[in-house]
């Protein structure tokens, strides 16, 4: 994959992630790691290759298909990309909204889960208001509320204290253990090596299976 | 400070933030456009009144010229064609008109001739026709042949031509000037829209991202914008309808002049102003914003 004329910033990736796995990818920045996540969430196109998704060649989907495949995948973006005009309880629902949910059905689940991640007292805020963990927290809680398929996130835990970052890791893997494919790019080696996780690390372009632990090391 | 969150009474955002500031600057552009677009509309409806009425003047009358032949006086000879064409069904009057008349409309190119009696000036003969059943120049030229008169008659076919040909002309230019206007609405339309989405790219791509399908996702910057012409559409009606309302008033009873005579019920032209505007800018809008979504994929 590359970007216009740029040079390859991944190639040679052969790999599939089972249904139900969970996986972090490692590697230097500028390794390639949220290439490589948006390929798996629809935002990139490979140069050369295939990228198969729920069984499908993504090559081979139809544009007015695309969005639907989209919304079996929660993405946790690096940069949070929070909508600076809603309140954060209007951002958590967004997938829903989308999704074409009806508000009744949603507020409570949608209400339990910010409370989940912290922002209990934070639901009327607006984003420019909240701190950058506060806004890592939303992102995450924007992603998972879908419980989607997939939950693909960038460096989920980089703006947050060691205690959140714990219970955000134990969020992942309950939705783990629900049945959502987890795939998580870290530099958190700590985390990493923690979790007991395989680790698909990224450099020069290409892609290695490591031990958790000696990914951690 | 989670009381201040009233999880029951809580409904969604809009989507896309209520306003942008540069709403005023759209607005303006494309009311004024709508301004132009309407007093276009207005001056279209108010030459073709024009033309129309005065086509109508013209199909209903006739001018015949009577040359008097021998010795019968050119009065005498008039007074008898007047006679003969009063007598046709389909006629309605028919008047010689006197000699200072005919002398008149000959002075503008032989001056003031000491004595024009020396010249053999002919009479006219006005004649009033039936709108319904007016005779042809077949008809009126016959019968005075009949009674042995040397005249011509006009029934003012070649000018009825011309002006029909104006009308025609001025309507085909001013809904030009129409389609341009409103083409150029849509256009500014377009470009805000590429504008609106480039400032709000980020609201789109995350909408995008996050599932919305291409068809939400113009939907709203159709409504948006749809919202906004009508606005805008609406100002520059109420506009053109004042400035429309001072040309019937200080034109009296004919509107502005005998020329471009604006009536009252001209002003319901410029009704349908905001919806068409609301309706340029939504297509232009989803389709703008449709192409936008697509380049993303």
């Amino acid at each position: 994959m590359r970007y216009g004329r740029g040079p390859e910033i991944l190639r040679d990736l052969t790999f599939s992630l089972a249904p139900g796995s969970f996986h972090f990818v490692t590697g230097p920045s500028g390794a390639g790691k949220s290439s490589l996540l948006k390929l798996i969430y629809l935002a990139a196109k490979p140069s050369k290759g295939l990228v198969h998704l729920f069984g499908q060649d993504i090559s081979r989907v139809a544009s007015q298909d695309q969005p639907f495949l989209r919304r079996r995948i929660g993405v946790v973006f690096q940069e949070f990309r929070l909508l600076e005009h809603l309140t954060a309880f209007d951002n958590a629902a967004l997938p829903l909204r989308i999704a074409g949910g009806k508000a009744d059905d949603y507020r409570t689940d949608v209400a339990e889960l910010l409370t989940w991640v912290g922002l209990k007292t934070r639901m009327h805020a607006m984003p420019a208001t909240l701190a950058g963990g506060e806004k890592q927290r939303l992102a995450i809680a924007r992603a998972v509320v879908g419980r989607p398929d997939v939950l693909l996130a960038d460096e989920p835990t980089g703006n947050v204290d060691h205690d959140m970052a714990l219970r955000i890791f134990r969020l992942f893997v309950e939705l783990n253990r629900l049945g959502t494919t987890v795939l998580i790019a870290t530099h958190d080696q700590d985390m990493v090596a923690r979790s007991g996780r395989p680790v698909l690390h990224l450099e020069g372009g290409r892609l290695h299976l490591l031990d958790p632990l000696e990914a951690g090391a | 400070m989670s009381e201040m969150f009233d999880l029951p009474r809580w409904r969604p955002a809009p989507f896309l933030p209520e306003a942008d500031a540069r709403d005023g600057a759209l607005i303006f552009v494309v009311a004024v456009l709508c301004f132009l677009a309407c007093m276009t509309a207005l001056g279209v409806v108010a030459a073709d009144r024009a033309a129309k009425g005065w086509a109508d003047q013209l199909v209903g009358e006739a001018t015949v010229i009577v040359r008097p032949k021998g010795n019968e006086s050119p009065d005498a000879a008039a007074a008898r064609a007047a006679e003969t064409l009063a007598g046709l069904p389909g006629v309605t009057e028919a008047r010689a008109l006197e000699r200072e008349k005919a002398y008149d409309l000959i002075k503008p190119w032989l001056g003031d001739v000491a004595d024009l009696e020396d010249l053999p000036v002919p009479r006219l003969v006005a004649v009033e026709l039936d709108h319904k059943a007016a005779p042809s120049v077949e008809v009126l030229d016959g019968a005075l042949k009949a009674q042995g008169l040397d005249a011509t008659v006009d029934d003012h076919s070649l000018w009825i031509k011309d002006i029909k040909r104006s009308a025609g002309v001025a309507r085909w230019v001013g809904a030009s000037i129409f389609l341009l206007i409103a083409g150029a609405a849509a256009a500014v339309i377009a470009f805000a829209t590429r504008a609106g989405l480039a400032a709000r790219r980020d609201v789109v791509e995350v909408l995008h991202l996050a599932g919305a399908e291409h068809v939400l996702i113009a939907k709203l910057f159709q409504a948006r914008f749809a919202r906004i012409a009508a606005t805008a559409g609406l100002f520059g009606a109420i506009a053109a309808g004042v400035m429309g309302a001072t040309l019937r008033l200080i034109g009296g009873g004919q509107g502005l002049s005998p020329v471009l005579p604006v009536a009252w019920r001209d002003l319901l032209t410029l009704v349908p102003c905001p919806l068409l505007a609301a309706l340029v800018a939504a297509v232009a809008a989803r389709i703008t914003a449709s192409s936008i979504v697509r380049e993303m994929e």
